[in-house]
């Protein structure tokens, strides 16, 4: 634990901000764009806002132990709170921004809050709503007065008068603040985070600032995160990746936290900001690349075709050279030319000039995806973990990237793999509870104080951590190898061609795919070969397409086939359904996740085509349109077989 | 509702406006009070646009009588107006259709504007200080209509909803004591429209602007107003609260045709 001159341990985050206030002050600890100009709070207008702000809660009666619920978009103010909460010994709950009144109520009522700090007139009508049956709410603070002089309610504070307020007990009491501080453990909660809830209702993650502030330092020292870095703070407060960047590593490290204007300015915010380290979900990364791609092609010819001329090089080379490995004396030279012309150019205009650490996580990035950001010298890499484990297990190290893999267990991470494939982690960053619920708490960690992930996976030879599904979807062929339908499905989906995949195998000999091709990308591959199609179950049926599909699931094979966990499960027959996976239909849930166990029902006889080695299998199949009518749809769906691979990747039939 | 109407600020007495042989208004009288929201409604011809366009001195009525602020007068001249305080925006978009948002809305800020034209093209001293001023000004309108998300797109390629906010912003960057929208609500959907009635009323409701409003849409002339103003042919044939412009016989029959 790091220790001040003065021998006081920095081991709450309360302490580190009165350290980071002390040694400096002046630096910037956040920004936020106000009026089209960015404003800058430094480290001692930070402690001195936050302090005065914990004195005005004190004020309204908030105790050690209380919840304070946060709700709003990501704000100074509000990150703010969270440490006057702490100073007081309270325990921060920031909420999801965008819920309805009706979501929230489960948890004010869970979490028993007494004083909501929220963002603005939007989230103080909310709470309105549900304030007759969370009696236990007692005050609401906002920050943004807009909308709101109306309001007479005597429960409704403005921030400038709790902020006022307690600085005035502050200059009465100077010492009240400092002894609460004091007063502080290592082992105390530092925050509540609730989990989605996907899976019955949502529960409350209590982590203490000893889990907290062990994985931001594990992280901050694994990329060298310094003072002078910059984030741009853009997802909800409520998440716990966010949490760990924007809070715990920021007060840790003592970098700037910047906060966009709004929810619709972040990509301006980000070239503005130019961060020097960032994080991103995989659709985020995704959206930029085709913004890209589809401002070049509407480019002159000359710099369309230098890009393209230039984006085949830091293909064959930029990933490589990121990564310090050897290349061509000839290759260097054209990457740095490339790199004065157009990666240079193209990372100024993404807002990713100054990056040196990019995360992503959440879902499957697809390796394409990841190398393109990689080959133009961004250094994006890939993060494992859960909200019980303050985000942090898994983490790809510089220069050690491997697309398919999360990384290498975090420093101070033990990882280790059940039986049946399930992920077990321990170490310092573990929940302390789940709130209320010694059931739920007692279920997720096992005898040996190893926390139970639910996601199956693996350590390959490297010591890599590699995510194949949730360990309940994991299932097992009649020759005993694991079955992991996501695992393939993604590889599946990864190409362009490819919408949707759905794989079997479960109880059976082999393993075989229903695919739905994407109608954008096929279709324009289509009509670059002037092939003529009237609609989806005619383009899909095309012996061409299905020559196409055929090629991009063999190259999955061969991939399976390396892999000697998953060599066994590589797909030995597909067919493209005749129609669109639709949640009007139930067979993707609302999310767009593939509801397996109902599509097997629903087209049992393809399955069973599938199995039986029947070449071809007519199929009829009702579906609703838009406007609520049914229809039919028909088709003689054939059946093909993939070519599989050995370990050395040498065709084995 | 903390918001007080006062005292009459805009009396129109007697007003007539012809075009050659078209009588576009008759005998018209009506009066704005200080902080309200008078609409004006009417079928298709009936001289909405003409009422406005006498107020802001667009037109000069043949007859009648202006009283403004306690001032008589028997037209308004444009310049006047703005000087006055009142802004307006029009049915049909009036924007820089290829200038940023940002300079469409400074340019609302032009009567304001001390600095001469020499003083300006060098940007120094005065004219930095005074351009950050209005800067700063139209950064509080971008804000309040939240749109700074096109503040630097230019506006011909902004979807017409939008444009129409844009359009409210370029006459608020003016701060107007008194605030003339023709028809803000035409050609939007639902969505739109709900946006558009809640900054009309924070509008009135934070800046103290009076408006007066064209609009056909009776459900949100219905529910925002304080009173209505009912045109037929040139003719008022109706004043009074939403109420009783609604049961009004005279209103209904222009509005719903009556068995003749």
């Amino acid at each position: 634990m790091a220790v001040t001159p003065s021998g006081e341990s920095l081991d709450t985050f309360p302490r580190l901000l009165m350290h980071h206030a002390r040694v400096r002050g002046a630096r910037p600890a956040m920004r936020e764009k106000d009026l089209g100009i960015w404003q800058t709070w430094s480290w001692s207008q930070v402690a001195e806002e936050t302090q005065a702000f914990a004195s005005g809660l004190a004020q309204l009666g908030f105790l050690r132990g209380d919840r304070l619920a946060i709700i709003g978009d990501n704000r100074p103010h509000l990150y703010g709170s969270m440490l006057s909460a702490q100073m007081l010994g309270g325990i921060p709950v920031p909420m999801y921004q965008d819920a309805v009144a009706a979501e929230m109520l489960f948890v004010l009522q869970d979490a028993g809050i007494h004083i909501a700090f929220v963002e603005d007139q939007e989230q103080v009508d909310k709470l309105l709503e549900i304030k007759d049956q969370c009696p236990e709410l007692l005050h609401i603070v906002y920050d943004d007065p807009r909308g709101l002089n109306h309001y007479t309610q005597p429960f409704l504070h403005s921030f400038d008068e709790i902020v006022a307020a307690g600085r005035i007990r502050n200059q009465n009491q100077p010492e009240f603040i400092a002894a609460e501080i004091a007063q502080g453990r290592t082992d105390d909660v530092s925050v509540m985070l609730y989990t989605s809830g996907t899976t019955g209702k949502p529960k409350g993650v209590c982590q203490s600032h000893h889990a907290f502030i062990a994985s931001a330092r594990g992280g901050a020292e694994f990329d060298g995160l310094r003072d002078t870095d910059d984030i741009l703070s853009y997802l909800p407060m409520a998440w716990v990746g966010d949490h760990l960047f924007s809070i715990a590593q920021a007060i840790y490290a003592g970098f700037t936290v910047n906060c966009p204007e709004s929810g619709d300015t972040v990509l301006t915010d980000l070239r503005e900001i130019g961060p020097t380290y960032y994080f991103a979900p995989p659709r985020v990364f995704e959206n930029m690349l085709t913004q890209v791609m589809i401002r070049m092609e509407d480019a002159g010819a000359i710099k369309r075709g230098m890009f393209h001329y230039f984006m085949d090089v830091a293909k064959r080379c930029g990933a490589e050279i990121l990564d310090g490995k050897p290349v061509s004396a000839s290759d260097r030279l054209l990457y740095a030319l490339g790199n004065l012309l157009v990666y240079g150019p193209l990372r100024n205009v993404l807002g990713m000039t100054r990056i040196r650490v990019a995360y992503t996580a959440g879902a499957a990035i697809g390796p394409d995806l990841c190398r393109f950001y990689r080959s133009i010298g961004i250094n994006l890499k890939q993060l494992y973990g859960q909200t019980e484990t303050c985000a942090y297990v898994g983490l790809q190290p510089d220069r050690e990237i491997k697309f398919d893999s999360v990384g290498k267990p975090a420093p101070g991470v033990e990882i280790k793999i059940a039986d049946n494939g399930e992920i077990l982690v321990k170490g310092p960053m573990l929940l302390t509870e789940y709130y209320k619920r010694p059931d739920a708490t007692a279920e997720s960690i096992n005898a040996d104080g190893y926390f139970m992930t639910g996601d199956a996976g693996f350590l390959d030879h490297d010591g890599h951590l590699k995510i194949i599904d949730r360990a309940k979807d994991v299932g097992k062929l009649s020759g005993g190898a694991m079955f992991a339908p996501n695992y393939i499905e993604n590889k599946l989906k990864f190409f362009q061609y490819i919408k949707e995949a759905v794989c079997f195998g479960h109880d059976r000999d082999m393993v075989c795919a229903f695919i739905n091709i994407d109608m954008g990308a096929v279709g324009n591959w289509a009509e670059r070969r002037n092939i003529a199609y009237s609609g989806y179950t005619d383009l899909a049926c095309k012996p061409a397409v299905l020559e196409l599909i055929g090629d991009c699931v063999a190259k999955v094979n061969a991939e399976l086939a390396a892999e000697e966990l998953t060599a066994d499960t590589q797909i030995h027959r597909f067919l493209v359904l005749h129609k669109e996976l639709d949640p009007d239909d139930d067979e993707l849930t609302r999310t767009r996740k593939v509801r397996r166990g109902f599509i097997a029902d629903k087209y049992a006889v393809l399955v069973e085509a599938l199995y039986t080695g029947k070449p071809t299998q007519f199929i009829e199949t009702e579906v609703k349109f838009e406007d609520g009518r049914r229809g039919k749809v028909a088709a003689d769906l054939v059946i093909r077989d993939v070519p599989t691979y050995d370990a050395q990747g040498k065709r084995a039939a | 509702m903390a918001r007080e109407i006062g005292e009459v600020i805009l009396d129109l007495r007697n007003i007539s406006l012809r075009f050659g042989g078209v009588k576009a208004l008759t005998d018209i009288s009506f009066d704005v009070r200080d902080h309200e929201i008078r609409a004006i409604i009417g079928p298709n011809g009936a001289g909405k646009s003409s009422m406005l366009n006498v107020i802001n001195g667009v037109y000069r009525p043949q007859e009648g009588e202006i009283i403004f602020h306690g001032e008589h007068r028997r037209d308004m001249d444009t310049h006047e107006a703005s000087a006055a305080g009142i802004a307006r925006t029009f049915q049909n978009i009036a924007l820089f259709k290829g200038m940023s948002v940002l300079d469409n809305l400074m340019t609302g800020r032009n009567l304001k504007i001390k600095t001469n034209f020499l003083q300006q093209a060098l940007w120094w001293g005065p004219a930095q200080r005074e351009e950050i001023e209005h800067r700063k000004k139209v950064e509080e309108v971008i804000d309040f209509l939240e749109i700074e998300h096109i503040r630097k797109t230019p506006v011909g390629r902004l979807p017409y909803g939008l444009q129409k906010r844009v359009e409210l912003g370029r006459a608020l960057a003016a701060e107007p004591k008194m605030l003339l929208l023709d028809e803000p609500m035409a050609g939007m959907n639902v969505e739109e429209k709900q946006d558009m009635c809640r900054f009309v009323l924070d509008v009135n409701d934070q800046f103290g602007t009076t408006i007066v409003l064209i609009e056909h849409d009776m459900g949100v002339v219905m529910d925002i107003s304080d009173r209505v103003v009912v045109l037929d042919y040139g003719k008022k044939i109706g004043d009074g609260t939403p109420d009783e412009v609604k049961n009004n016989p005279e209103v209904i029959s222009a509005y719903l045709g009556t068995q003749h």
